[in-house]
């Protein structure tokens, strides 16, 4: 299913269309945007022709010196069937020979007024955030202290609960059980919760509860950049967990890795209060400060000194 | 692994309840068990991820199981998916 069409962006930057309404659902399958100038003039060897072609100042006030007869036949060219939407820019007079080719090839035609590279950016913008690669984890997305949190676990570990608890102490729930991830600019992952259960938590024994309703607008948040994962599991007495906190395990969502923790879970143990403080940990250590690593030097330190008193 | 295609039939499609006897039926396995639906994969033991696709009548869903009790588990499930009427 294509993730952004044509008609999505006449909405988003609220265009006018001028002709070729049939090919409103065209897909943009790229964030790339063309300005055909050197098409304009004839060259239409290379021609992005998948892409979003923009008209502005420059190529339509070029397109008006040509003959009547190479007016029609470059907007003849510039309207494909792939091609994803046509905007003119600047609010100018859509060219007539543009609607007839577009009406005949459906390639919508339509009219922003901004300006051409100011627009271009924007509607960059956009693609790219659109188009990014997206996957769905199973987890809980919480904010705490800014730190967007990922706690992920097998079903009935206790990830919902933990997120209530969370929020009752002032974080702010982003997705329960269903977090829908998107890289954007090669590192940074943002979750979100799908549309349908957006600020609900389902806890065991009490059902479907709306966490906006019950808590208040500070108690939610619509997205948010996911920083750490907390993996929460049934307490293993073989396994062994991390002691220290010298080592940080890292896990790949998409492309990107994020340091993930892992947390044994065992009744009685109160994991908000474990997750407050990892966040609040793990921005310490951002910020330098790092507890383990000042601790084992001033053990080495002591182990030294205690080595030369024996001499 | 195991996986299985299936159509919904239910004119409501996977509504709340429905979505809750499959995902009580999926926990009683230890396998990963998982639903596709428009490209969106989503683990079948979580109550809100089944419900956050929103399925509805004459969907093509797929019921994908990787454990070792894969194979019993999609057998339940699809046993629960005909008799509740939900899809064939």
């Amino acid at each position: 299913m294509p993730k952004v069409r044509t008609k999505d962006i006449l909405e988003k930057f609220q265009l006018e269309l001028i002709s070729g309404e049939e090919g409103i659902n065209r897909p943009i399958t790229m964030s790339d945007i063309s300005r055909p100038g050197i098409e304009m003039a004839g060259y239409f060897e290379f021609y992005p022709a998948e892409r979003i072609q923009l008209l502005g100042k420059t190529e339509l006030s070029f397109f008006q010196e040509l003959s009547p007869n190479d007016r029609i036949s470059r907007m003849e060219q510039l309207c494909t069937d792939i091609t994803p939407a046509i905007i003119v820019t600047r609010g100018i007079d859509v060219p007539i020979e543009l609607m007839e080719a577009s009406e005949r090839e459906s390639v919508p035609v339509l009219r922003a007024t901004m300006k051409t590279t100011r627009f271009s950016s924007r509607l960059t913008n956009f693609l790219e955030s659109k188009l990014a690669p997206t996957t769905a984890v199973h987890g809980v997305l919480v904010d705490v202290y800014g730190i967007g949190v990922l706690i992920t676990g097998k079903s009935g570990v206790g990830k919902s609960e933990t997120a209530l608890e969370l929020v009752k102490r002032g974080h702010r729930l982003v997705a329960d059980d269903c977090v829908e991830i998107r890289q954007e600019d090669q590192d940074t992952l943002v979750g979100t919760s799908p549309d349908l259960i957006e600020h609900l938590l389902e806890i065991r024994g009490l059902g479907i509860i709306n966490v906006m309703t019950l808590f208040g607008a500070g108690a939610v948040r619509s997205n948010k950049r996911i920083t750490l994962v907390m993996n929460l599991e049934i307490w293993d007495a073989k396994k062994q967990y991390d002691r220290l906190g010298l080592d940080e395990e890292k896990m790949k969502i998409i492309d990107t890795e994020v340091t993930k923790l892992t947390v044994p879970v065992r009744p009685g143990r109160n994991l908000a209060v474990i997750i407050e403080v990892a966040a609040m940990n793990f921005r310490l250590k951002r910020m330098g400060v790092n507890a383990a690593q000042q601790f084992t030097d001033r053990l080495s330190d002591v182990i030294e000194d205690g080595d030369q008193e024996d001499m | 692994m195991a996986e299985k295609q299936f159509k919904v039939i239910a004119e409501t499609g996977i509504h709340a309840r429905p979505a809750t006897l499959l995902v009580q039926t999926a926990s009683r396995f230890d396998s990963e068990i998982t639903l596709e639906y428009k490209g969106k994969t989503v683990n079948l033991k979580s109550i809100m991820g089944v419900m956050s696709l929103g399925v509805g009548q004459g969907a093509d869903i797929k019921i994908a199981a990787a454990g070792n009790d894969a194979d019993d588990a999609l057998n339940a499930l699809e046993e629960t998916l005909k008799k509740e009427g939900l899809a064939e």
